[in-house]
C-alpha cells in the first residue's frame, strides 16, 4: 500500500484496502471556519444532537473576514463563537490565530498518519505532514459533528517524483503551478499526489504545504508527503501527543501508482498561471508584457516566513512601483510576529507595500483588497477564476513571492532574476 | 426518482466562484443565495432556471472552492438536477448532501442544446433528452447515495438512521 492507503486502512480498522474501496473512516480532526462553518452549524442542530461526537477533535477558525467586514459577517462569527462555547471546542478568534491552514499546523491539530477533514477546499495542505487531509462541504461537515465518520473512496495515486535542484527564486509554488500546467484542472480528479524525490526530502514544511495546497487545483482528493526529520522538526514543541511512528506511514517498495511523473526542477524556470483557469500556465519568460496593478503576498498557499522572507530579499530598499498596490498578509498571528522580530515588516513598509492583519483577505474577493473592473492583480494565491478576487471584469496571474514581489517593483509581471542583471 | 426541466447548457471547468461569488458568501437564508446563482457566467440565470431547469456543464463542474453554497444557490434558484461530463469531488459530495440530484453522463452535453426538455430517472439511471429523442444510459448512483437524495439530502437521512439506533 501507498501511503495514503495505510492511513485510510488504518482509519476504518481495515487490514488493506485498495482504490476504489469505499471506507467508512474514523475522523482524527475537523476544522470549520467563518463561512463554511455557520452552515456547519445549521445542519448540525436540524441533526438533533446536543453534543457532537468528540469536543476534542474539532477546531473553528475564523479567518476569511476577519476583523468582521459588515454586520452580516459579525452575525457569523458571532454564531461560531456561540457554538465553540456550547460544544466546548476551540476556536481561533480575531487576533489569535490566522489563516486556517497554517493555523492548524502550527498548533499541533495536524499529525502525520491521521485523517482531517476540513471545510475548506484547501485542508489538503495538511498532506505536508503525510497526514490525510481533504476537504469537504457544511453539511458534510454536520454528519462529522454527529458521528466522528466519514465515507470515503480510497483514490488512485500518482506519484510525482522530483529531482534536480531549483535555480534561484524558483520556488515550489513554479513546481505546482508547472505540475498543475501539465495535468490540468481536471487531471488529477479523486486522485491521490504523492510527491516524493530527493527535492522533497529537501524541501522546508513551507514548501511542502505549498505543493500539497495546490493540489485541489487539478481535482485531487489529497497531496501528501512521507513524514521524516524536517516534520518532526516542525512539530517540535507544537504537539504533546506521540507520533504514529514514521515508518509505519512509507509507502511499500511494492505500492501500486496509477502514474508515475518524473519531473526535473533544474531547467525550471519561474511560472504564472494566466486567467481565468489555475491550469493555464505559461513560464513568466514567455508572458510579453503584463501591467498590474495589484500584487499580493499572502494566502494559505504562500503566506508563511519563507515566503515573506523571499518576497523582502526582493523589496529591501527598493519602492513599488507609481500606480501599483502592493498588499502583504502574514498568514498567521506566528507568522507577523517573526516577521515583525526579522525586521521584515519594516522592509515592506518602507517599500510603500501594505501589510494587513492575518486573513484570508484578496484571496477569496469576499473582504480587502478587491479589484475594479478592468484591473489587474498577480497574486501569490490559488485560485484565478473569474470574480475571483471582486470585479467579473478583473483579471488574476498566479505567481511565487518573489515573482509578485519583483512585479510590484516595476509595475508589469517580471521574472526575479531579471532585477539581478 | 425523476428530474425534468429545459436544459441550460455551461463549458468545461465551471468553478464555484462563478456558480456563486465570494462576497455573497455571507448570505446563509438559501433563497438569498440563489438570487446570485451563476452570477459569474449569467447574471439572468436566477430568473431563467426559476421555472425549473436542468443545468448541463462539461468536464470538472463546480470546481474550486468547498462552499456548499454553490449547489444550494443553484437548487433554490430552480435547478432540478445538474448532467456534467464530470464532476469536482466537493462539490458532487456538497450536491448530494444538500439533496441536489447531480449525475455525470459522458456525451451530454455535444447531444443536448439549451432550451431541450430533459427527463432523468435516478433509480434506472436513464437520461433523455425528449426534444431530440435521445437518451443516455449512466452508471446508477450507489444505493446509499440514492438514500441520501430520496431523504432529501444527508441531514434527513441521517436523522432517520440515528433515530433507528
Amino acid at each position: 500500500m501507498n501511503i495514503t492507503e495505510k492511513i485510510l486502512a488504518s482509519a476504518s480498522r481495515k487490514s488493506s484496502v485498495s482504490p476504489g474501496d469505499i471506507v467508512d473512516a474514523n475522523v482524527d480532526m475537523l476544522m470549520v471556519h467563518d463561512l463554511t462553518g455557520p452552515l456547519a452549524v445549521e445542519a448540525f442542530k436540524k441533526i438533533g444532537l446536543k453534543k457532537i461526537w468528540n469536543n476534542q477533535k474539532a477546531v473553528v477558525v475564523l479567518d476569511h473576514q476577519v476583523p468582521a467586514e459588515s454586520v452580516k459577517a459579525a452575525e457569523l462569527h458571532k454564531m461560531m463563537r456561540l457554538f465553540a462555547k456550547e460544544q466546548n471546542i476551540h476556536i481561533y478568534d480575531v487576533g489569535k490565530g490566522g489563516i486556517c491552514h497554517q493555523v492548524m499546523t502550527e498548533k499541533g491539530h495536524v499529525l502525520p498518519g491521521t485523517v482531517i477533514v476540513g471545510a475548506d477546499s484547501h485542508t489538503c495542505t495538511y498532506g505536508a505532514f503525510g497526514a490525510f487531509a481533504t476537504g469537504i462541504g457544511s453539511t458534510e461537515a454536520a454528519g462529522v459533528f454527529a458521528t466522528g465518520k466519514i465515507w470515503l473512496k480510497v483514490p488512485e495515486a500518482t506519484k510525482i517524483n522530483a529531482t534536480g535542484e531549483f535555480k534561484k527564486y524558483v520556488t515550489p509554488k513554479d513546481l505546482i503551478l508547472h505540475l498543475i500546467g501539465k495535468i490540468g484542472a481536471d487531471g488529477a480528479t479523486y486522485k491521490s499526489i504523492e510527491f516524493c524525490g530527493p527535492i522533497i526530502q529537501e524541501m522546508s514544511m513551507a514548501g511542502r504545504m505549498t505543493l500539497c495546497n495546490m493540489t485541489v487545483e487539478m481535482g485531487a482528493k489529497n497531496g501528501i508527503v512521507e513524514p521524516d526529520e524536517t516534520t518532526k522538526r516542525f512539530l517540535e514543541g507544537r504537539t504533546e501527543k506521540t507520533l504514529k511512528p514514521f515508518e509505519s506511514l512509507e509507502s511499500d517498495p511494492d505500492a501500486t501508482y496509477e502514474k508515475i511523473i518524473d519531473v526535473n526542477v533544474s531547467g525550471l524556470g519561474s511560472q504564472v498561471a494566466c486567467p481565468s483557469s489555475v491550469d493555464n500556465v505559461k513560464p513568466v519568460s514567455e508572458l510579453g508584457n503584463v501591467q498590474v496593478d495589484q500584487a499580493f503576498i499572502g494566502s494559505c498557499t504562500n503566506g508563511r516566513i519563507e515566503d515573506l522572507r523571499l518576497a523582502a530579499e526582493i523589496l529591501k530598499g527598493k519602492k513599488v512601483k507609481d500606480g501599483v498596490r502592493a498588499l502583504v498578509i502574514p498568514a498567521s498571528k506566528e507568522t507577523y510576529a517573526q516577521a515583525l522580530k526579522e525586521g521584515l515588516i519594516e522592509i515592506f513598509t518602507d517599500a510603500d507595500a501594505l501589510v494587513c492583519g492575518s486573513t484570508c483577505g484578496p484571496c477569496l474577493g469576499g473582504h480587502i483588497g478587491l479589484l475594479a473592473q478592468g484591473e489587474t492583480c498577480v497574486s501569490t494565491s490559488n485560485r484565478n477564476f473569474i470574480g475571483r478576487m471582486g470585479s467579473t471584469e478583473a483579471n488574476v496571474y498566479l505567481a511565487s513571492p518573489a515573482t509578485v514581489a519583483a512585479s510590484a517593483l516595476t509595475g508589469r509581471i517580471t521574472d526575479p532574476r531579471e532585477l539581478e542583471v | 426518482m425523476k428530474a425534468t426541466g429545459t436544459a441550460i447548457k455551461f463549458g468545461d471547468n465551471v468553478d464555484t466562484d462563478v456558480i456563486l461569488p465570494g462576497k455573497y458568501l455571507v448570505l446563509i437564508d438559501p433563497k438569498d443565495l440563489a438570487k446570485h446563482a451563476m452570477e459569474g457566467l449569467d447574471p439572468r440565470f436566477p430568473d431563467k432556471a426559476a421555472k425549473g431547469v436542468i443545468v448541463v456543464g462539461g468536464k470538472n463542474f463546480g470546481c474550486g472552492s468547498s462552499r456548499e453554497q454553490a449547489p444550494l444557490a443553484l437548487k433554490y434558484a430552480g435547478v432540478q438536477c445538474v448532467l456534467a461530463e464530470s464532476f469536482a469531488r466537493i462539490f458532487f459530495r456538497n450536491a448530494i448532501n444538500i439533496g441536489l440530484p447531480v449525475i455525470e453522463c459522458k456525451g451530454i452535453s455535444a447531444y443536448t442544446d439549451n432550451g431541450d426538455k430533459l427527463e432523468v430517472d435516478f433509480e434506472t439511471g436513464k437520461v433523455e433528452n425528449i426534444s431530440k429523442k435521445q437518451s443516455f444510459h449512466v452508471a446508477k448512483l450507489p444505493p446509499f447515495i440514492v438514500e441520501i437524495l430520496v431523504d432529501g439530502g444527508l441531514i434527513e437521512n441521517l436523522r432517520k438512521r440515528l433515530n433507528k439506533k
